[in-house]
C-alpha cells in the first residue's frame, strides 16, 4: 500500500511544471467556484435572516404604493398579531449616487422589538428614543464612511426632496452572521411631519407594515386575515412571510442569478477539460511503462488505479489550496462588494460542494486514461516504443 | 532560409486531435462566457439607448434620475408646455406628452412571482412621440376610459395579460384593447393608458415626467438652459436618448464587472490549459525540433511555428466560443432594472466590435499560453534534442 503511494506522488512529480501549473488551474477553478456560489447565497441572505415569525404587508397593487397609517391599528386588532411595526423606504443620496445603501424610516421602539437581532447598547438605544433627528447605522455601514456616533449625516433626497440631516446616535450589530449591518434607520415621525408640513396628501403614508405574529405556525392564516380586512378598499394589501417577501425581491434579478449559478459550473467544466488534458498527455507519454508493470504482472485494475490516484492527487491538493484561499478571498471581496451585498459568507454547503467539485474533476479525467492504460496490449505497446 | 510552412503547425494540431479539442474546447467555454457577456450589455444599451427618439426631451424632477422618483406638477406642466423650443402639432398644439408611470405587480407566466410592470399614462400625442410604437393587434384605448394597450412582449410573458382581457390595479377593472409593438425598445415591457384616468385611479395629483418634440435638435441646449435657469421650477430637461442610457448605467456597470471578473478567473484556466498543452507538444517533439533545426531553420522559426501553433488553437477556441455565443441571439432576458424597479426585456446583441474584441481576446489567450513553451522550443540545443529521440 506504502508503496503504491509513493509511486503515485513519484508518479505526480515527475512533471513537475506540469502538475504545478494543473494545480494552480485546480485552485483558480475551486476558488472561483467557491466565491460564485458564496455570491449567489449572499443575493439570498436577506431572505436567511427573515424570522419565521414574521409577516409584511405592502400595497398590493406594488411596492412603489403607499397604506394609510391607519392600518396600523386594524392589523392590530387582527387575532394573532403580537406586534405591529412599520417602515418606510426613503432612498436618499449621501453626497454621491454611487454610495448606495438602504435607508429606512421606522418607529424605533416598535421596530427594535420587532427585529431583536438589531442590537444596541442601552445607551444607544435611549438616545436614539429620545433624539427625533437621529439614526442608527450598522456596524459595517459606519466601518464604510467611517461614522462615529456623535456624526452628522446629510442625505439628499431623491424620492422626498431636500437635504436632510441626521445624527448618529447609534451603531448596531446583528445577532447572527446573516443579519444587515449594512442599512440606516432613522425615525418615521421625523419624515412624516416634515412631509405633512409640505402637502397634506403626502402625509400619514407607510411603506409597510410588519407584525409579529404570536405563534409562528399560525402565519399563513393571520397573512390571510390581515388582507381580508382591507379588501376592495382604497388600498388593498398584500401580506406575505417575511421571507417570501425577501425573495420577491430576489426574483427580480434571478435571470442574473440564474447565469451565475450556471456560470459557476461552466468553471469546473473547464478545468475538466484541462486536467483531462492533463491526465491524457501523461498516460500517452508512459505507455511504455504500464505496458512494463503489466509484463510484471500488476493487474489492469492497479495500473488504472494508478492513474486514478495521481488524478485525484493534483485534483484534490488544487482544490484544498483553493479552499483554503476561499475565506480570505470572500472577505476581501465583501470589503469592497459589501455595499450591495451584505452577507458574503462562505457557508459549510459552499465548502463541501468544493471538495466534491474537486474530487469529480480529478475522477473524470483520470477515466480515459485509465480505460486506455488497462486495454493495453502489452506487447503491441512494448514494441511500439522499441 | 525559409520559414517553417504554417502547415507544420496547423498538422500538428490535427494530429493530436483529442488534446486539441479539449484545449480549445476549454478556450471555447472561455470564450463563449467572455461574448456572451459582451453581447449581453451591448443588448441592454441598445435597448435602452434606441427607446429614445433624437428629436425629442424628457422632462423630469431635478435629481429624480428615473420616472418613478419624479414629480411634475400641473402648474409646472403648463410652464414647460408653453416653451417655445416645444413643436407645434396638428391644431396648433404642442406636441408634448404629459405623462405618469406606475409599476403595478403582475405574474409571470409559470412562475408564481408577482414582477414590476409600467404602467404608462400617455398623453393624446403619446404615440406620435414614438414613431417606433405601432400597434399590432386590436385598437388604440379610447381617451376616458378604463382601456389599456400592452406591449405584445408583456402579453406573451405574463399571466392574465391579453387581447380582450380584464387587468385590476388602482381598484378597478381595465380592458386590454390593443397589442403594440415597440421595436425592441424599453416600452416593449410597459402597458400603456389614457393618462387623465389613471391617475384619478391612483389618486395621483401630479404627472411623472412629461416629453416632447424640439422644434429642431439643436433646440435642446436652448430648452435646457431655459428650465435649468429657473430655481422655482426644480425640473431637467433631458435629451429622450440620454434619458433612457442614463437608465441603463447601474445595470450595465454590474454586468461589465461581472463579465470582466469572470473572464479574468476563466481565462486563467484556459492559459494554463494552453500551456500545459504546449509544454507538452514540445516536450514529445524534442527530436523532431533537433532535426528542423539541424536541417537549418532558426531558432526564431522553430519559436514561431510553435507559437503560430498555440495561436492556431486559441482561433479555434475563439471561432467554436462565438459560434456558440451567436445562437444567444435568439434568447431574450429579463431582469429589473435596479435604476428604475421595473421589469426589462432584452436580447443579446453581436456586434462586429464584439466579435473583433473576443478574438483578439482569445488569441491573446493563445499568445500567452504559447509564449513560454515556444521559446523552450527555441532554446533547444540541436545535438542534444536529436540524441533525447
Amino acid at each position: 500500500m506504502f508503496f503504491t503511494l509513493r509511486l503515485i506522488l513519484r508518479n505526480a512529480l515527475r512533471h513537475r511544471l506540469r502538475t504545478a501549473l494543473t494545480v494552480l488551474g485546480m485552485v483558480v477553478a475551486v476558488l472561483a467556484f467557491g466565491l460564485l456560489r458564496t455570491f449567489v447565497d449572499a443575493w439570498y441572505s436577506g431572505a436567511n435572516a427573515a424570522a419565521a415569525n414574521r409577516i409584511v404587508s405592502r400595497n398590493a397593487v406594488s411596492l412603489t404604493f403607499s397604506l394609510p397609517m391607519s392600518y396600523r391599528e386594524r392589523i392590530r386588532a387582527v387575532p394573532g398579531v403580537k406586534q405591529v411595526s412599520w417602515a418606510n423606504w426613503f432612498g436618499g443620496v449621501y453626497k454621491e449616487p454611487k454610495n448606495f445603501f438602504a435607508q429606512f424610516a421606522i418607529d424605533p421602539r416598535t421596530y427594535l422589538e420587532v427585529y431583536p437581532e438589531l442590537l444596541l447598547t442601552e445607551d444607544e438605544r435611549a438616545n436614539f428614543f429620545r433624539d427625533r433627528k437621529s439614526c442608527i447605522v450598522g456596524e459595517k455601514l459606519a466601518r464604510r464612511f467611517g461614522w462615529q456616533v456623535g456624526d452628522t449625516i446629510t442625505l439628499r433626497g431623491a424620492i422626498y426632496s431636500g437635504d436632510w440631516d441626521f445624527v448618529i446616535r447609534g451603531i448596531y450589530r446583528g445577532a447572527t452572521q446573516s443579519t444587515d449591518e449594512s442599512t440606516m434607520f432613522f425615525h418615521y415621525d421625523y419624515l412624516n411631519e416634515t412631509l405633512q408640513r409640505r402637502s397634506k396628501r403626502w402625509g400619514n403614508q407607510v411603506g409597510v407594515f410588519i407584525a409579529e405574529v404570536e405563534q409562528a405556525d399560525n402565519v399563513a392564516q393571520v397573512a390571510l386575515d390581515i388582507d381580508a380586512q382591507f379588501r376592495n378598499s382604497a388600498a388593498e394589501t398584500l401580506t406575505e412571510t417575511e421571507r417570501a417577501f425577501q425573495l420577491s425581491f430576489v426574483a427580480m434579478s434571478e435571470a442574473i442569478i440564474q447565469a451565475i449559478r450556471l456560470v459557476s459550473y461552466v468553471v469546473v467544466v473547464i478545468i475538466m477539460a484541462v486536467m483531462a488534458n492533463t491526465m491524457a498527455m501523461t498516460v500517452r507519454e508512459r505507455t511504455s511503462e504500464y505496458a512494463t508493470l503489466k509484463a510484471l504482472g500488476f493487474r489492469p485494475l492497479y495500473v488504472a488505479g494508478l492513474i486514478l490516484g495521481e488524478s485525484l492527487l493534483i485534483a484534490l491538493a488544487g482544490g484544498a489550496l483553493g479552499i483554503v484561499l476561499t475565506q480570505p478571498a470572500a472577505r476581501a471581496l465583501g470589503a469592497s462588494l459589501g455595499n450591495f451585498l451584505p452577507g458574503l459568507v462562505v457557508s459549510h454547503e459552499t465548502l463541501g460542494l468544493q471538495w466534491i467539485a474537486a474530487a469529480l474533476v480529478g475522477l473524470v479525467a483520470a477515466l480515459a486514461p485509465m480505460r486506455r492504460a488497462s486495454r493495453l496490449r502489452i506487447v503491441e505497446a512494448l514494441r511500439a516504443y522499441a | 532560409m525559409a520559414r517553417v510552412p504554417l502547415m507544420y503547425s496547423l498538422r500538428n494540431l490535427w494530429t493530436r486531435r483529442l488534446t486539441t479539442l479539449l484545449t480549445a474546447g476549454g478556450m471555447a467555454l472561455v470564450v463563449f462566457v467572455y461574448a456572451a457577456v459582451r453581447m449581453l450589455d451591448a443588448g441592454l444599451k441598445e435597448t435602452l439607448v434606441d427607446t429614445g427618439s433624437v428629436d425629442n426631451a424628457v422632462v423630469i424632477r431635478k435629481g429624480s434620475g428615473t420616472e418613478i422618483q419624479s414629480i411634475v406638477s400641473r402648474e409646472q406642466a403648463a410652464t414647460v408646455e408653453s416653451l417655445p423650443q416645444v413643436a407645434m402639432g396638428p391644431g396648433a398644439s404642442p406636441l408634448i406628452s404629459k405623462e405618469t408611470v406606475v409599476l403595478i405587480a403582475l405574474t409571470k407566466r409559470g412562475v408564481d412571482k408577482p414582477t414590476n410592470v409600467v404602467i404608462r399614462g400617455v398623453g393624446p400625442f403619446g404615440m406620435q412621440l414614438r414613431p417606433q410604437v405601432h400597434l399590432v393587434a386590436g385598437r388604440m384605448f379610447r381617451p376616458g376610459s378604463a382601456e389599456v394597450i400592452a406591449a405584445a412582449n408583456v402579453a406573451d410573458r405574463f399571466q392574465g395579460v391579453g387581447l380582450g382581457q380584464p387587468v385590476r390595479f388602482g381598484g378597478r377593472d381595465w380592458t386590454i384593447v390593443g397589442l403594440f409593438d415597440a421595436g425592441n425598445t424599453a416600452f416593449d415591457s410597459e402597458l400603456w393608458g389614457d393618462v387623465d384616468q389613471l391617475m384619478q385611479a391612483f389618486r395621483r395629483g401630479a404627472f411623472s415626467s412629461l416629453v416632447f418634440r424640439l422644434t429642431t435638435r439643436d433646440d435642446f441646449e436652448a430648452a435646457h438652459t431655459r428650465l435649468d435657469e429657473d430655481p422655482r421650477l426644480g425640473l431637467e430637461a433631458k435629451r429622450e436618448r440620454q434619458f433612457y442610457a442614463d437608465q441603463s448605467e447601474a445595470l450595465s456597470k454590474f454586468i461589465n464587472i461581472l463579465g470582466v471578473t469572470l473572464s479574468a478567473i476563466f481565462s486563467i484556466g484556459a492559459v494554463i490549459g494552453a500551456m500545459i498543452t504546449m509544454y507538452s507538444a514540445v516536450a514529445t517533439r524534442t527530436a523532431e525540433i533537433g532535426t528542423l533545426r539541424a536541417l537549418g531553420f532558426r531558432r526564431a522559426n522553430v519559436m514561431l511555428a510553435f507559437l503560430a501553433e498555440s495561436l492556431f488553437l486559441a482561433l479555434l477556441g475563439g471561432v467554436v466560443g462565438l459560434a456558440l455565443a451567436s445562437g444567444m441571439q435568439w434568447v431574450s432576458l429579463t431582469t429589473t432594472n435596479f435604476q428604475t424597479f421595473a421589469e426589462l426585456a432584452f436580447s443579446f446583441r453581436l456586434t462586429p466590435g464584439i466579435v473583433g474584441e473576443t478574438l483578439a481576446f482569445s488569441l491573446a489567450m493563445g499568445l500567452i499560453g504559447g509564449f513560454l513553451p515556444a521559446v523552450r522550443a527555441g532554446r533547444l540545443k540541436i545535438v542534444e534534442a536529436l540524441r533525447e529521440g
